[in-house]
């Protein structure tokens, strides 16, 4: 049985041209960037390659406004501990109800120790109220913190626009982007937003695990997470992680270079899956209902069946995808993304997130488009909710 | 990924006893949509032994689980035999279940008894407990009492009490209960009066501490408790230490916080 991966939203394969640039670096270049001799060189000459490619990756000014991180996570933390470090007097933050879980529980935490925050509402299609986001930038506010591609829905927030309308009322408001899931599946171009920081992890688009970036705008200061040695400009410090940080390179090199395919091809079978999906099950319910999405994603409820279950029959044809379904967290707690948009309780339990990559191939949605209606119908039997469901079905 | 039994696989895969019974002598519900588990039990029973059962389950693979393994455990049993189970004979049958699930059993649990109150022609609203233990963790079974219980024997946090009696390591849901009772029942011995904590800090500077650094003829002076900071000053041989402050940090500090109070900072004053 071959496996069928649509959770590249959780993680992807890393690209087989990545291990090959990853390589060397292991046991030919293995010097440290900051040593004087020539084995050193080929390591320090690599960092430095890097930093311009993802710079051009994410539409930077200069290579330097580039740091590179351990994953996501530090890039978020960095960016918003770093700026409010140097803005002190300034306790206000607005972001939004449906954040990545690293970003929603630092706020919490910030939220205890004094900041205000505001919590931004997403409507029934899930579209950020950015009129409501807007009104509330006061003098007092030190940031803004919006993602620019929903982990769960794949939603796009307008980020550019936001910055711009942002800056218009209080110039001096840092505005951070979480990034990851956006990096790898629509255009990014950071020098034309007035956007301050933008966080990407590179495990998201064929780089492995343990690598990210924070593209930090030219003259934002910022104090470091992470204290230590001059590395990254004294921004972050730790021994560069040379393979990793060549790998993502790599990784972003072939995103951009693989876009098109991304925006044409990948789009098309995902739409392809959601339209099979939803035509061949009656108790289908599509929750990525914005217009504005990433081309990977889509988020599909299943009313009256329960999630977990539906990614154990999954995963028993060879199908890995994942859920919002309070049973497959630790915490469970159902999706606090798909709450906020209102899906009710009918269908919030039964709802599975398909993410495809550019390795998706079409025979694989088709697979799946034949499996998944079989699937339901046997879990729609053991369902206590017969007249519910008749009535769906009749 | 939850670690499932091969028990638990079989089981959800492919359920037995699945579907309604009609003209069923006893229904039984538990859960609820909201909550992401609902489970509805039909009981056949003929001269007080269950012929027939079958289940129909809204939850997780652990809820099928544990739907489908009880309606094997009590068909032929007579409902003498089927009161004695308990959530953890289901989930013991089924080789265990991961701790954040065992309310799956206790699911199971609770619709069989609602389906046997059924039976009886009893009140099937949520059951009194007025002359039985007040149950806070339903995962393990732990009462109000045991809780209780443990905190006099000396628990003082969420995870001291789950050591002692697995309350709270399942679903988490009874989790804020707990807190209530560790509010209520925990001393707060914590919140001595001043006088008492700065002499209980002087007592140890000038027993523990004052004979370690004398070995290297140093000494110490405690001049000023503020809040849990403590300032000293170091003397003799200590004063012009190079690795003083690895001292007060490593040693001073450390001997305060276990002894005293885990809060306490140390401050040198030259």
């Amino acid at each position: 049985m071959n496996l069928i991966y649509l959770d590249n939203n959780a993680t992807t394969m890393v690209a087989p041209e990545v291990v090959d640039a990853m390589l060397p670096y292991f046991t030919q270049e293995y010097g440290n960037p900051s040593s004087i001799y020539d084995l050193a060189h080929g390591a320090n000459e690599a960092v430095k390659i890097s930093r311009e490619k993802v710079a051009d990756f994410l539409g930077a000014n200069e290579p330097k406004e580039i740091i590179f991180t351990s994953c996501g996570s530090e890039s978020a933390n960095m960016a918003i501990k770093g700026v409010l470090d140097v803005n002190r007097n300034k306790k206000h933050i607005i972001t939004t109800r449906v954040e990545h879980p690293c970003v929603l529980n630092l706020y919490k935490d910030l939220e205890k120790r004094g900041y205000q925050v505001s919590w931004i509402d997403v409507d029934s299609k899930g579209d950020l109220n950015i009129g409501q986001l807007l009104e509330l930038v006061t003098n007092d506010t030190a940031l803004v913190s919006v993602m620019m591609a929903n982990n769960e829905t794949g939603t796009i927030y307008p980020v550019d626009k936001i910055s711009e309308a942002v800056k218009m009322r209080n110039p001096e408001t840092k505005v951070f982007v979480d990034g990851v899931q956006a990096a790898g599946k629509i255009p990014i171009n950071l020098k034309d937003t007035k956007i301050d920081l933008f966080g990407i992890s590179g495990h998201k688009f064929h780089a492995p695990k343990g690598v990210g970036a924070l593209y930090v705008k030219k003259g934002t200061m910022l104090s470091p997470l992470v204290v230590g040695g001059h590395q990254e400009k004294g921004k972050r410090a730790g021994t560069e992680n040379v393979p990793y940080i060549v790998g993502m390179a790599c990784a972003a090199q072939l995103a951009k270079d693989s876009l098109n395919d991304e925006l044409t091809r990948v789009k098309s079978l995902r739409d392809k899956l959601e339209k099979g999906i939803l035509s061949n099950v009656k108790n289908a319910v599509l929750n990525s209902k914005s217009s504005n999405r990433v081309p990977n994603t889509t988020n599909i409820g299943f009313q009256y069946v329960e999630g977990e279950l539906i990614l154990l029959h999954l995963n028993d044809e060879g199908i890995c995808a994942s859920s919002g379904s309070a049973c497959t967290s630790g915490s469970l707690e159902p999706s606090h993304v798909l709450r906020a948009q209102g899906v009710p309780f009918t269908s919030l339990h039964g709802s599975i997130r398909f993410s495809l990559s550019r390795y998706t191939t079409e025979s694989e949605i088709d697979y799946t488009i034949e499996k998944l209606p079989l699937i339901i119908q046997k879990l729609v039997k053991i369902s206590p909710f017969q007249k519910e469901l008749n009535e769906i079905f009749k | 990924m939850w670690e499932y039994s091969d028990k638990v696989k079989e089981h959800y895969k492919n359920p037995k006893n699945v579907g309604s019974i009609e003209n069923a002598d006893a229904i039984g519900e538990a859960g609820a949509l909201a909550c992401g588990d609902k489970l509805k039990i039909y009981l056949k029973i003929d001269n007080g032994i269950i012929t027939d059962a079958k289940f129909q389950t809204f939850g997780c693979g652990s809820a099928v689980a544990s739907s489908s393994i009880l309606t094997e455990m009590i068909i032929g049993k007579s409902i003498d035999e089927v009161r004695k189970i308990t959530n953890k004979d289901i989930a013991d049958e089924l080789d265990g279940l991961p701790p954040e699930k065992m309310h799956c059993s206790v699911m199971g649990h609770e619709a069989l008894e609602d389906a046997l109150k059924n039976y009886f022609g009893e009140n099937q609203t949520p059951h009194n407990n007025d002359n039985k233990e007040k149950i806070i963790c339903n995962c393990f079974g732990v009462s109000e009492s045991d809780i209780i219980k443990a905190i006099k024997n000396g628990a003082k946090t969420l995870d001291e009490i789950k050591e002692i009696n697995y309350a709270g390591g399942g679903c988490a849901r009874c989790i804020p209960n707990i807190k209530m009772l560790l509010d209520r029942y925990v001393k707060k011995d914590t919140e001595v009066n001043s006088v008492q904590f700065i002499l209980k800090i002087n007592k140890v500077l000038e027993t523990d501490v004052a004979h370690e650094l004398g070995k290297d003829s140093g000494g110490i002076e405690l001049v000023n408790v503020e809040d849990k900071d403590v300032y000293v000053k170091l003397t003799g041989t200590c004063s012009s230490c190079k690795n003083a402050a690895l001292t007060l940090k490593n040693f001073v500090e450390k001997q305060l916080r276990e002894h005293v109070d885990e809060q306490i900072n140390v401050i040198e004053v030259k």
